[in-house]
């Protein structure tokens, strides 16, 4: 399984690796960011493939991934 | 741990100055990518435009300059011909190029300037408030179109590639996308090649890549790159116009 790290303080929270993330894996929290944004993060739980949707799309480079 | 997927070297730590789910962002590390790949960075010298992308070389980890409103084909076509063992690519938007630029990409297109240029077509002047380009769709509400934009008063929407690939001077000319992942990797490919041409010495290449400004689109970020892979690749076909290489 691949390991999925999202960068919070970077984070925009645009949602597009939201809508691009095949398995639904990463959500947006309640709570803003030092930006003034809501950061992205991954669901407690998640099998992620490491296809890279999310770090691909991501205009930000919050999302880095590791095997 | 192997990486799958991290920072290119050629893109710098600093965080940028563009909007939630700006295609600029996208767009530079596509960029830095092939950089990489192709292991110029230091031989490579990029071109600013003006435009939301003006302090690319904030972000860019290589040598990068900055021209005039519209200029970077010019500067590009003086930086090339002095320094040739160098790489030259331009970045310009669809004002940049499309509207006071137009006559210098033309022309460096029409001299077959060994240049690489990547167009970003977000459809308005993002920097000064979402103002109207040439390249606006019509109907497509803007702060200088707020009824849409009409063909009668504002003309018809700007097919860059599609008049570039006619000059003879241009060897290679592809319009790509940036709204999706699988997309951005035929992006990614599109400008691999583009810089590959002007390292065999082949001649003007250039790449446009549709890109969402969800700010001046008016839409979440989201929506708005559904808005480019459903409505702006309607109007701008996703296709090699020119390949003579
Ligand atoms: C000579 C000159 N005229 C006008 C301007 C104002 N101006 C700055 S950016 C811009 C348009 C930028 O639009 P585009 O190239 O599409 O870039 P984007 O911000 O959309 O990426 C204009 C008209 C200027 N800076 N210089
Ligand atoms: S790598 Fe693919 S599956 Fe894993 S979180 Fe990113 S988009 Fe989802
Ligand atoms: S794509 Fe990047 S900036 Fe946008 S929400 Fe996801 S991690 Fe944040
Ligand atoms: S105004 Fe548009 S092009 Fe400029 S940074 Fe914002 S989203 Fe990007
Ligand atoms: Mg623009």
């Amino acid at each position: 399984m691949a390991k999925v790290k999202i960068d919070p303080e970077k984070c925009k929270g645009c949602g597009l690796c939201i809508l691009y993330c095949p398995k639904g894996h990463i959500k947006q929290s309640k709570a803003l960011n030092k930006k003034g944004a809501y950061p992205v993060g991954m669901t407690e739980k998640y099998d992620c493939s490491g296809c890279s949707f999310c770090a691909i799309i991501c205009p930000d480079l919050c999302i880095t991934i590791d095997k | 741990m192997d990486k799958i997927f991290e920072k290119p070297e050629s893109i710098r730590e600093k965080e940028t100055h563009y909007c939630p789910g700006c295609g600029h962002g996208i767009v530079h590390r596509v960029i830095c990518e092939v950089v990489d790949d192709l292991g110029i960075r230091e031989k490579l010298i990029g071109i600013a435009p003006v435009g939301c992308a003006v302090i690319a070389y904030d972000y860019w980890n290589f040598d990068v300059t900055e021209a005039a409103h519209g200029r970077v084909p010019a500067v590009a076509t003086g930086i090339k011909r002095s320094l040739p063992d160098r790489i030259v690519f331009g970045y310009q938007g669809d004002g940049d190029l499309g509207a006071i630029g137009t006559a210098e990409i033309i022309h460096a297109a029409n001299r077959g300037e060994n240049i690489t240029i990547i167009f970003v077509n977000n459809t308005v002047y993002g920097m000064t408030g979402g103002q109207m380009a040439p390249t606006t769709l019509l109907k497509q509400k803007t702060a200088t179109t707020p009824a849409g934009r009409e063909q009668k008063m504002h003309g018809f929407p700007l097919k860059v590639c599609e008049l570039l690939s006619v000059l003879p001077g241009v060897v290679y000319a592809e319009r790509v996308t940036a709204h999706s992942p699988q997309n951005i990797l035929k992006a990614k490919k599109a400008i691999k090649k583009a810089f590959e041409n002007q390292i065999k010495g082949l001649g003007f290449s250039i790449v446009e890549v549709l890109s969402p400004c969800p700010t001046y689109l008016g839409l979440s970020p989201q929506d708005a790159v559904k808005w480019v892979g459903e409505e702006l690749t309607k109007e701008y076909p996703l296709k090699i116009f020119k390949d003579i290489t």
